[in-house]
């Protein structure tokens, strides 16, 4: 017994992992809200071939040959995107072992790349995985300096999507380089706002002088830069346009100095935390930017956030802000699970249902530069799903099945192996034993 | 909090100083000149006579009502029922709506650790010593928090104020009624009995022991320095009975132990943070050594691996829905705990610590019954609204005037526009004594903080 229950979820991850199906699937009679230019579709059929979505539409037959699963009764939706956090890069935050995320020192900043910390096995994945979460944008973070005093940067390195799945699971690595601006910013610029911009601003244009300038560089003739080689070759990335800056930062005055910022170096700007960003909505809608939005802040918890407030999801989204809900809080890494609950306090508060499915799913995706792949239910997107048994904003709803790939993920995490160890009241032995 | 800790903040609901939260001997005088020093001088906001008509009403005693009505009068519930004549009052229709009692949040540090959340706020946890049951929450408390009204907007009616929980012993909790006032003797909830809090685990060791190189630097060196307290102050009251009787000199007043002292003597109630289901079970035994009673273990994550020693001990579990993972002693936090403890009988409190979670009690709530309901423990409404409503109000030793909605009972009240365990449930009205203390849709009714003065929380922070 014990040795079964035990090994149950390493044994469940095996059969996942080894599950391909060449197989075509067709998953049929749903609500599929497809986040997506169809929209929502009832009794939908969802055909998937190769871990690929090929079709979706209402009422088409299974294809010949294909494995039907009925899910009449279900709403379907795309796999759930957490916008903004470090899942996979921390296993306990106050076991500094487990942590991979902090971003200290100069020899890498804009160039830090978490990625390759990432462990797909960590606890925290299966557990939020079930709960209808199967991307995750994974960032570095600054923190205080440490007992050698090595302090964090302004720029902090890379974001990239994952796939909560166990292999394959790089959607994107660095899709978004990471910076602090506002208090966090002048905090590790030493001092204020506008060093943290001047210290930005002197990195891009070493950058670009490096990258006009190589082979000065490598003979040692040319002036000495702010960064490490490493951080200049990477930002080479930002500058040409390709991947876009994710700047933390909540005053309405710092979003807009980042939108000037982006302006100057014609960067994509996304705006992290945003609290204020609200008040600026009309300027964050001119420049395209886009923000990742910690849609419970309505507190005045620092000076940057005295406006904060609960409708701000419903304003950005008048105001035609591209927006993803969750990230910057608390829901971020270990219940990432409650972007669902968080998007849905968004709705009470004037945000129309579709656009707070949408903050979850297509928009972080085209935020991140992933839509093409990820994101909604299209044909020729990966068949990353789940079906739930009831409107997956509600608190008491949960997914019935999540497929990544269009293979069904197993149901179980660490956290329901000791929930069911433990519902086995009345046993003469100890749970160890059960 | 500094402006990098805050980036992280589930690292920081883990570890010591911000887990934060103690009260006066409350007795309520109007007025104030002669009043005893630190009593209660709240008073309610003026009320007229109510009759909320034709809601489904969540009693807080495990019944559900439809199509039902409250009585309001004179502060007090008259009446709870179908069909109830309010003669002069003044009717709200309720229909469509939920009525439940007032929440009530058993763990909160609002008032001691603010908004906004900067180094000059941050009083919650006074950690120069770990043993500092001589200090009261209620001389940090800051009335302007503007979390207050957000709490406000959430149903909130009743609070308990902790210290935090780096220390063995935190000092004294306060039990507020949710009224910003100009002092926290406004606000202090006339007669409720001090807490005490304590805390087991990480906190402590880490804070002293691995911190300051003093102790506790382990488990065991807790489990020692709450053994040694409890001698001292068992010591200390002999002493004073000695001196009341005659024999012998009273020793010199001393505040740390005369907290002590006032939990032997069951007037002042213990609030244990405790996650580890090993420690409960230790802890239980130290209150067994010296003759004291537990009233809630607070963050019991593992509440769920000893219900029945719960249970059979008449301790409640105070937990969270779901923080998990944040330190090693919350790493086998479960959705379904709460649960699992009201399963066996014992005492479900569910609690927020949190200046957001306090916001959405009931939200917190209905997760739980969620995840139960996946393996067929069914909970309804009408007992989930206990672990917010009459279960916390019993941990504080005030379940005889609040946490239900029974004749007699201070009316405070919160009107839900729907089922208030869905996410889109908001609250329309709370009301406090019966007076409106917030009303969704007239904020010239809604109290604004100082602080807040110029924000856009006058306008919408608080919806």
């Amino acid at each position: 017994m014990k040795t079964l229950t035990g090994s149950g979820l390493l044994l469940a991850a095996l059969l996942f992992a080894g599950a391909a199906a060449a197989q075509s699937i067709a998953i049929t009679g749903a609500t599929v809200h497809t986040a997506g230019p169809a929209g929502t579709i009832e009794n939908a059929t969802i055909v998937i071939t190769d871990g690929n979505v090929t079709a979706v539409g209402a009422g088409l037959a299974a294809p010949a040959g294909s494995r039907e699963v009925n899910a009449a009764g279900k709403i379907i939706t795309p796999g759930l995107i957490t916008p903004f956090g470090q899942m996979g890069l921390v296993e306990v935050n106050a076991v500094e072992g487990t942590v991979d995320y902090i971003q200290r020192g100069d020899q890498f900043s804009a160039s830090f790349d978490p990625a390759d910390a990432y462990n797909p096995r960590s606890s925290l994945i299966a557990t939020n995985r079930i709960e209808g979460i199967t991307h995750a944008v994974i960032a570095p973070l600054p923190r205080e300096p440490d007992e050698l005093g090595n302090q964090s940067r302004v720029l902090s390195g890379l974001a990239s999507v994952v796939r909560l799945s166990d292999d394959d699971f790089i959607v994107e690595r660095g899709a978004a380089f990471v910076a602090n601006l506002g208090e966090t910013g002048g905090e590790v610029a030493a001092g204020s706002r506008s060093a943290a911009l001047m210290i930005l601003r002197a990195a891009f244009d070493d950058a670009r002088d490096y990258a006009q300038n190589v082979q000065a560089y490598e003979q040692g003739s040319r002036r000495q830069y702010s960064l490490s080689r490493s951080d200049l070759e990477a930002l080479q990335g930002l500058l040409d346009g390709s991947k876009p800056l994710l700047v933390r930062v909540h005053r309405a005055s710092d979003i807009s100095t980042a939108i000037r910022l982006a302006a100057e170096y014609d960067l994509d700007l996304i705006v992290l935390g945003g609290a204020e960003a609200w008040m600026v909505a009309g300027e964050l809608a001119a420049a395209d930017a886009s923000v990742i939005l910690d849609s419970l802040s309505n507190l005045p918890v620092s000076f940057e956030q005295l406006n904060a407030r609960l409708d701000a999801a419903s304003i950005l989204s008048q105001a035609g802000v591209r927006f993803a809900i969750g990230g910057d809080g608390a829901s971020q890494n270990h219940n990432a699970r409650n972007i669902t609950q968080s998007a849905g306090i968004a709705v009470a508060n004037g945000l129309p249902w579709g656009e707070a499915l949408r903050a979850l799913t297509l928009a972080p995706a085209e935020i991140f530069g992933v839509a093409d792949r990820i994101g909604s239910l299209e044909a020729g997107k990966r068949a990353d799903f789940v079906v739930w048994n009831d409107d997956p904003l509600e608190l008491k709803s949960y997914p019935e099945q999540v497929y990544l790939g269009g293979d069904a993920v197993p149901m179980q995490s660490r956290q329901t192996l000791l929930r069911d160890r433990y519902l086995k009241s009345g046993s003469e032995k100890p749970p160890a034993f059960r | 909090m500094n402006r990098i800790t805050t980036l992280v903040s589930t690292a920081c609901m883990a570890l010591a100083g911000c887990e934060r939260g103690s009260d006066a001997d409350g007795e309520a005088t109007p007025g104030n000149g002669d009043s005893p020093p630190y009593a209660s001088q709240y008073r309610p906001l003026p009320s007229d006579a109510t009759l909320l008509q034709g809601a489904t009403i969540l009693t807080g005693t495990g019944e559900r009502l439809e199509g039902a009505d409250v009585l309001i009068r004179d502060g007090k519930i008259a009446g709870v029922g179908t069909g109830i004549s309010g003669d002069d009052a003044q009717v709200v229709n309720a229909a469509g709506m939920w009525i439940t009692p007032g929440i009530i949040d058993v763990h909160s540090h609002l008032g001691v650790y603010p908004a906004p959340s900067v180094e000059a706020h941050a009083d919650g946890n006074e950690i120069s010593a770990p043993n500092t049951a001589e200090v009261w929450a209620e001389h940090s408390v800051w009335p302007q928090d503007p979390g207050f009204v957000t709490a406000l907007a959430g149903g909130v009616t009743t609070l308990q104020i902790l210290p935090g929980s780096a220390n063995l012993f935190g000092g004294r909790s306060v039990t507020v009624k949710n009224l910003p006032g100009r002092s926290v003797q406004d606000m202090k909830f006339p007669g409720a009995p001090h807490g005490l809090k304590m805390a087991c685990g990480e906190n402590p060791k880490r804070v002293y022991g691995i911190g300051r190189a003093v102790a506790p630097s382990t488990r065991m060196g807790n489990v020692a320095g709450y053994r040694k307290a409890w001698i001292a102050a068992a010591d200390y009251r002999n002493k004073m009975e000695k001196a009341d009787n005659g024999d012998g000199d009273a020793p010199i007043r001393d505040l740390q132990l005369e907290t002590l002292v006032g939990v032997l003597d069951g007037e002042i109630l213990v609030h244990n943070h405790c996650y580890r289901a090993d420690e409960m079970a230790v802890m239980i035994d130290v209150a067994r050594e010296f003759g004291y009673r537990i009233a809630a273990f607070h963050h019991a994550v593992e509440a769920y691996k000893i219900p029945d020693l719960l249970a059979e001990n008449d301790i409640c579990a105070a937990v969270w829905a779901d923080w998990w993972g944040f330190k090693m002693e919350a790493y086998d936090g479960i959705r379904e705990n709460a649960a699992l403890v009201a399963r066996a009988g014992a005492c479900a409190i569910v609690h927020s610590d949190d200046e957001r979670g306090i916001q959405r009690l009931n939200q917190e709530t209905a997760k739980i019954v969620g995840a139960a309901a996946r393996v067929d423990i069914d909970i309804a409404p009408e007992q989930a609204i206990r672990w917010i409503t009459l279960n916390p109000a019993k941990s504080l030793g005030i379940a005889d005037s609040v946490g239900s909605l029974e004749a007699g009972k201070m009316a405070d009240i919160a009107v839900w526009d729907r089922d208030p365990f869905s996410v889109y449930a908001r609250v329309k009205r709370v009301y406090i004594d019966g007076a409106l203390a917030y009303d969704r849709d007239d904020p010239s009714v809604n109290p604004v903080t100082d602080f807040s003065l110029g924000t856009a929380a006058v306008s919408g922070g608080a919806q």
